[in-house]
């Protein structure tokens, strides 16, 4: 059984990295057979528990194995073959087996996971329990100190509880970042007869899974995180809006509740107060807009997601008219640890303006993505080549974007801004909820603001006219930039259509929606000059622009011309062949089939 | 049988026990505030998708117009109004994925199956999906066949026999 330290106090603790991505990686089997295999051998003080994300998604399946007094052992890359080995080696004989770890070579005590430069910057606060404990276990949860911070928050009053999260310094994660005890605070001076905390957690950024692995890792500490909420504005009920798409956190969160329920730690008279708080779970339906709090309120009542006009803003007529506050995930995450351990400890971390930290999710053209926390401040730099390892196959980095849809990208010469929510917005940018999508030198930026858009004009709910009309717009530029169409005067248009809907839109969706455009023609000027000016695209992503050719590395084998839909291809047996660009249709069989990689594209 | 049921588009719903599931659905959930999501969540559970006699049926159990149930239905994607295949394939686009050549995969899963995206092959076998993000970034690209997941698809020349898996 795990202790408060999150270690076990005798044999082995054995976890397995059990969120959607080790379980994509393939996880289920290697539990299953390190279950079967420590009975089948009689193992005796062994527990073999599931848990969240670990973190490093590239190593999935994770197992992890604890021991009293020793250093804990990551094996990675686990299947269900190694696991049978982990089992009869290190579980049953005590001989670690240093082949399956991050530190091969190990003669004597191995590096673990947490040895690694992945690590090094990285403070696990919100995350601290995702990877240690077991996310089904109420028991594990309260091991390491669960529910403390609701006990606290219950022996003070609904004002002492606010002004507790006001003198963190505490900013909402899920993008905006407005002070979190404030919005509180505008809540719980309305009077009203029924007030609703609502839990944001539909996540819909692309590239980003932070709300996904803490639902998933320790769905317990949101529940807790809602009752001390519902507590300072005094509401007894409480939504968890959740993707449809998470399967696994939807499961994990209905086993909490009903634990929760159990051990009366949510139900009526909560821990024997005068306070009653009950939580339900309602699913999105797959639209992003949702994610916006007003749209996210007409989803939850059963609507269509469409935002609604603010003000009034939901702390005064939110949910059926009623007072409402409505938190993202990560941002519920800090607040148990904040009851506990006080507004200063909170402070300690991060910058003055942002104290804290922020989870990232980490991905796209990165050697080590996954899930990653940092305190606010540390530089972009730090977090992509200390903590990710920089670009794979030597290619040069070129672009970050963070706020997902919403935001823009960022390039070298910003890499030493210290990340907080002030320094993104002044960069173009937004701090979003954390998805940090890497870019190198073979996407082309044009492309890339392309797919935003195609994102946005999809997910518009279409209520108000520059967001319904002008992203669409928007995109038909975009098209006709990527496929050499366009002239000047498009750029200056799209420019010009960018600056109003961002001023005249109803919602954050459309408001933010040019941002990637936006940003990418700052910083990025040159290549949409050269998809207009010369019909070229610099990185050879946009395939109109491209042009097949064969090199002098043909030996005439005919396979190319055979191949070629349109007759395009030329050329007599063992001599150099050619391709006719004007019949070319660019599809690329050719290249697919050369077998001496004579054909290149540029 | 005599259908007795009152919508006379000659559905004979009365004798299709998923009605009777939806039924029984739709009156434990009457007291819960705000439910049409629910109900369309669990009639596209039982029914693959949601087509007209079924919005007509919710309608009248409900006394949610049409109209709106409609409307509801065709804002949110994750509800569909035309039959689906037996196994959906669904390839993630989102940004992690598409930087890492999701495109690829899609093309291929297309070219491979012969449809068009959000289309169904004339066997009902497949239904290809472009995702949004699947929250395996750290995978990409990803495809996803029903709950399984395929990833670091970087070779699209494994996709046919990975599609091949489901035709049996």
């Amino acid at each position: 059984m795990i202790n408060a330290n999150g270690l076990n106090n005798e044999g082995y603790r054995v976890v397995v990295g059990m969120a959607t991505c080790g379980i994509s990686a393939g996880a289920k089997p290697v539990l299953e057979t390190l279950q079967k295999e420590t009975e089948a051998k009689g193992l005796k003080n062994v527990e073999i528990k599931p848990t969240g994300c670990i973190g490093m998604c590239t190593y999935e399946p994770i197992v992890e194995i604890f021991e009293p007094g020793k250093k804990k052992v990551t094996y990675i890359h686990v299947d269900a073959d190694k696991a049978a080995r982990i089992v009869s080696e290190h579980l049953a004989k005590g001989q670690a087996l240093p082949e399956y770890t991050v530190d091969t070579t190990a003669t004597d005590e191995m590096k673990n996971i947490n040895d690694l430069q992945f690590y090094a910057k990285q403070k696990r606060v919100v995350l601290r329990n995702c990877g240690l404990i077991n996310p089904e276990d109420i028991e594990e949860y309260i091991a390491v100190g669960g529910y403390e911070g609701l006990k606290k928050a219950l022996s003070m009053t609904p004002a002492e509880v606010i002004d507790v999260i006001k003198a963190s310094g505490l900013r909402g994660r899920g993008g905006g970042g407005f002070p979190t005890g404030q919005k509180w605070s505008f809540a719980a001076v309305n009077e009203a007869d029924q007030k609703y905390i609502i839990c944001n957690a539909d996540e819909g950024d692309p590239g980003a899974f932070m709300d996904r692995s803490l639902l998933e890792g320790d769905p317990h500490a949101i529940l807790e995180a809602m009752a001390i909420g519902g507590y300072a504005i005094g509401a007894t009920k409480g939504f968890i809006y959740v993707r449809a798409e998470y399967p696994i956190a939807v499961k994990r969160l209905k086993i909490a509740i009903d634990q929760a329920k159990a051990k009366n730690y949510m139900g009526a008279k909560i821990f024997n107060s005068n306070f009653d708080f009950d939580i339900e779970i309602r699913l999105g339906a797959g639209a992003f807009v949702c994610g916006e709090e007003t749209a996210l309120i007409a989803s939850i009542e059963g609507e269509r997601g469409m935002s609604r006009n603010k003000p009034p803003f939901p702390a005064n007529k939110g949910l059926w008219g009623k007072p409402t506050i409505i938190n993202n995930v990560e941002t519920l995450a800090n607040i148990p640890q904040i009851m506990v351990n006080g507004a200063d400890w909170f402070k300690s971390f991060g910058t003055e303006k942002s104290p804290g930290t922020k989870v990232f999710a980490l991905a796209g053209k990165i050697n080590n993505g996954g899930l990653v926390e940092v305190p606010m401040g540390i530089t972009l730099r730090e977090v992509i080549y200390d903590v990710g390892g920089g670009c794979p196959n030597d290619r040069a980095f070129k672009a970050v974007q963070t706020g997902g849809p919403s935001g823009g990208c960022i390039t070298t010469a910003s890499l030493e801004t210290p990340i907080d929510f002030d320094n993104l917005v002044a960069l173009g940018s937004m701090m979003g909820s954390g998805g940090m999508v890497v870019m190198d030198e073979d996407n082309c930026m044009p492309d890339i603001a392309r797919f935003f858009l195609d994102f946005t004009v999809d997910e518009s709910c279409g209520k108000c006219t520059p967001c319904r009309e002008g992203t669409k717009r928007m995109l038909e530029l975009l098209d006709k930039i990527t496929t050499g169409k366009a002239t000047q005067q498009d750029l200056n248009t799209l420019g010009d259509l960018a600056e109003n809907i961002k001023l005249t839109s109803l919602c954050g969706l459309g408001q933010t929606a040019p941002n990637p455009v936006l940003s990418t023609m700052k910083h990025f000027r040159d290549e949409y000059d050269a998809h207009v000016n010369e019909q070229k695209c610099p990185a050879g992503v946009c395939t109109a622009l491209l042009n097949y050719f064969i090199t002098e590395k043909c030996i005439g084998c005919t396979k190319c011309a055979k191949s070629c839909p349109t007759n395009a291809i030329t050329g007599t047996v063992k001599e150099r062949h050619v391709i006719d660009q004007d019949k070319c249709i660019k599809c690329g069989a050719c290249m697919t089939d050369c077998k001496f990689d004579a054909i290149i594209r540029k | 049988m005599q259908n007795d049921c009152a919508c006379n588009c000659g559905c004979n719903k009365t004798d299709d026990p998923r009605f009777a599931e939806l039924k029984t659905f739709i009156d434990s959930v009457k007291e819960v505030k705000g439910n049409t999501m629910a109900v369309l969540q669990e009639a596209q559970h039982i029914f693959g998708y949601l087509p007209l006699e079924v919005q007509r049926y919710i309608s009248e159990e409900t006394g949610v117009s049409m109209a709106e149930l409609y409307g509801i239905a065709t804002f949110y994607s994750q509800f569909a109004i035309t039959p689906r295949g037996k196994h959906h394939v669904g390839i993630c686009l989102g940004t992690a994925c598409y930087v890492k050549g999701a495109q690829k995969v899609l093309d291929k899963v297309l070219q491979e199956l012969d449809v068009n995206v959000g289309g169904t092959t004339p066997d009902s076998l497949f239904t290809v999906d472009a995702t949004r993000c699947l929250g395996c970034c750290g995978l990409a690209p990803v495809m996803m066949i029903d709950d399984d997941v395929y990833a670091n698809l970087d070779d699209t020349d494994v996709i046919p026999g990975i599609l091949e898996k489901y035709r049996g």
